[in-house]
């Protein structure tokens, strides 16, 4: 098989003419990371890998040694549908390793693949669907907000259809490449946009969230438009959330359905719930990862804020969709609070842990919290037992730090290395004095 | 002949040893691909013969093992019982020639002398066309009307398969286990995800070659002999 994977890619190379291979991976913080090669260098590198210095990228350096050893994963390799079609280029995601060939563990990927290996022992399958949310801006100058394009003015043509020209290519080229669109659709707030896509594998998921960050910028930039996942680019209007669909399979059955349940949810779905409630603070800090993620988790914006679950209360963290006629394969779970921003290998690590911990541990799933939570104060809160997620990058970094959950699902390298960068962004942050405070402070005090 | 041919499985029939002893060729038996390959001479097997009557499954496993590689093995016979013709469809790929157990030894003398015969005289890029859609198989290219599909390696694999069989309807089972092979561990949903995506790089125009079967598979285009 991998023989045939390979010949299969070095055929196609040189059948379409290839004149560039991208080697696609990922840094800690989520980034997009490639270095390119040459047909002639391919065969090689599906091999034995290529060698590389990693300690230019986040999370990579280590003291001792910084070279490690990428080895692209054959089943990826994809020809770009963008650029000149006289010189094609292709890219393909890659494994990092240690030289000794051990998995490297500064490497997201890898990281992910290790905890879906911990749920394929106990034969569990993690599948994935993102509801992704972006704006599109004109070009950001330096120290000026965000312009939408819906308030007009940019562009010649009408705000409608930009956007939605926009929409339409970047759907078409996430197709081509073989990442399959749900719904699409315009979102609240101005130049605000949806994509969902369909679920998939876990590892997939994660690789085409990568793509799909990739492919929104490019097509918007080639129309002189910037598209941006910050979590909230725009204040007094909806943020960008990145809310993710889960569910687990036994071989071909969904083990979150049972027909025996008032929402269909399975025992395993119910743990696998109350395991994500219980360890959700902690892992906040991995899917809400910026200073800007937690001004999107405030009430009134549909972005949650209280730990809790329910059918279908979009206050919630956790939501049961209805499946459409009662479909088992389509009962799943949705987590609400993961902002686009994020970095997916390690998002889907810590809420997969968190979940096979639940189910591991048989937790007790909280009663359903109904009711609009955001109406509801303190005392009241508190009666139920319903707690808030960390209100601070500096609240959820505390949460993690005291996490044996989190730390074993990111490994002690990746761990301490996150804590200790996103501790320096907070103190950044911290010591930054805002329009905010000129506006409130400056003439009175 | 001086070659080698690889027999399988380990143990072979006493009536096939004897046949193959008697018509002067040389050979070897093995129990599994692996050992195949160990053993297989720096000149590479000169054919196969393989008997599918005591584990099939095993069996056709082997089969799959010795063609799906950089320089598949042929010729290649299988000995079959009268009650696995079935088995043969969707399995062409997979073998040159049959023989139905028991058979007298001349039989399988005579299909073995003209296998060889024939061996090494067709060189035609093996081409599997439906409407738009052409698939080269020896460079393992896929086009829908002229325009080059770029596919990864199980959605090339899995639309081959597809596209050789029109008009068949396949469930999810049949195509995991001949597509991906046995051991995959998937799952019979990895299929509705890669048939997504195929759908996906085919377009809106086309994405319909690949119809949904109701609580049953799938099946693509339609049969050529069908109404």
């Amino acid at each position: 098989m991998l023989d045939q994977q390979r010949d299969y890619v070095l055929r196609t190379v040189e059948e379409r003419g290839v004149r560039l291979v991208r080697l696609w991976f990922t840094d800690v913080l989520g980034n997009l990371k490639s270095f390119a090669i040459s047909p002639a260098e391919l065969e090689n590198a599906l091999g034995d890998g290529m060698t590389f210095d990693g300690s230019a990228i986040d999370g990579f350096s280590r003291v001792q040694e910084a070279d490690v050893l990428a080895m692209p994963d054959a089943n990826t390799f994809e020809v770009l549908p963008w650029g000149d079609s006289k010189a094609v280029e292709a890219r393909v995601f890659c494994d990092i390793h240690n030289l000794d060939g051990t998995p490297f563990e500064g490497d997201p990927r890898q990281v992910l693949r290790r905890n879906l290996g911990a749920a394929r022992e106990q034969g569990f399958t993690f599948y994935v669907a993102p509801d992704i949310e972006f704006f599109y801006f004109a070009p950001p100058e330096k120290g000026q907000a965000p312009v939408p394009l819906d308030e007009g003015g940019f562009f010649d043509l009408t705000t409608t259809d930009v956007a939605g020209t926009l929409r339409k290519e970047t759907i078409r080229t996430l197709e081509t490449m073989g990442i399959p669109v749900e719904y699409s659709f315009h979102e609240d707030a101005p130049s605000q946009h949806e994509i969902d896509l369909r679920h998939t594998d876990a590892l997939t998921m994660a690789d085409s969230v990568m793509t799909f960050r990739l492919v929104v910028k490019e097509v918007a930039a080639k129309q002189g438009v910037h598209a941006t996942f910050m979590p909230k680019p725009l204040e007094g209007v909806q943020g960008s959330g990145m809310h993710m669909h889960f569910s687990l399979f036994k071989g071909d059955e969904n083990a979150f359905y049972s027909d025996d349940d008032a929402y269909n949810l399975s025992p395993v779905a119910k743990q696998f719930m109350a395991g994500l409630l219980h360890h959700a603070a902690e892992l906040t800090a991995i899917t809400n990862q910026t200073v800007n993620s937690y001004k999107r988790l405030v009430p009134g914006f549909e972005a949650p804020v209280h730990i809790s679950w329910a059918r279908n209360n979009r206050s919630g963290l956790i939501r049961v969709p209805v499946a459409k006629r009662g479909n088992p394969s389509a009962t799943r779970i949705e987590y609400r609070s993961p902002d686009p921003a994020c970095n997916p290998y390690l998002a889907m690590s810590v809420i997969l842990a968190a979940g096979l911990r639940g189910i591991a541990e048989g937790y007790e799933l909280p009663t359903e919290a109904d009711a609009n939570l955001f109406e509801m104060d303190d005392a009241s809160l508190t009666k139920l037992g319903i707690d808030t997620l960390p209100q601070s990058l500096s609240d959820s970094l505390k949460m993690m730090e005291r996490s044996t959950l989190v730390q074993e699902a990111l490994g002690e390298h990746i761990f301490e290395w996150f804590l200790r960068n996103k501790r320096s962004e907070w103190r950044a942050y911290k010591t930054h004095v805002s329009q905010f405070e000129f506006d409130r402070y400056l003439r009175t005090l | 002949m001086n070659e080698l041919l690889a027999v399988y499985p380990d143990s072979p029939p006493v009536d096939l040893a004897r046949t193959l002893d008697l018509a002067g060729y040389r050979w070897k038996s093995v129990s599994t691909a692996t050992e195949a390959l160990r053993h297989e001479p720096t000149s590479g097997w000169a054919g196969a013969v393989v008997a599918c009557d005591v584990d099939a499954e095993a069996a056709w496993a082997f089969c799959s093992a010795l063609r799906r590689r950089d320089n598949p093995v042929q010729p290649l016979m299988v000995l079959i019982t009268g009650g696995q013709l079935a088995d043969l469809e969707l399995r062409h790929d997979l073998f040159d020639d049959f023989c139905i157990t028991p058979c007298h030894p001349v039989e399988i003398e005579t299909r073995l002398r003209h296998l060889f015969a024939r061996g090494g005289g067709d060189v035609r890029p093996e081409v599997v066309q439906y409407s738009s859609l052409v698939l080269n198989l020896e460079t393992y290219q896929a086009t829908i009307a002229g325009t080059p599909l770029d596919l990864t390696y199980m959605e090339y694999e899995l639309l081959k398969f597809l596209a050789q069989n029109p008009g068949k309807v396949f469930t999810r089972e049949t195509l995991l286990s001949r597509v991906w092979g046995y051991e995959y561990y998937g799952g019979a949903r990895t299929v509705d995800v890669h048939i997504r995506r195929l759908r996906a790089k085919l377009g809106e125009e086309h994405a319909n070659f690949i119809e949904t079967v109701r609580s049953v598979g799938y099946r693509f285009g339609q049969s050529r002999w069908s109404a």
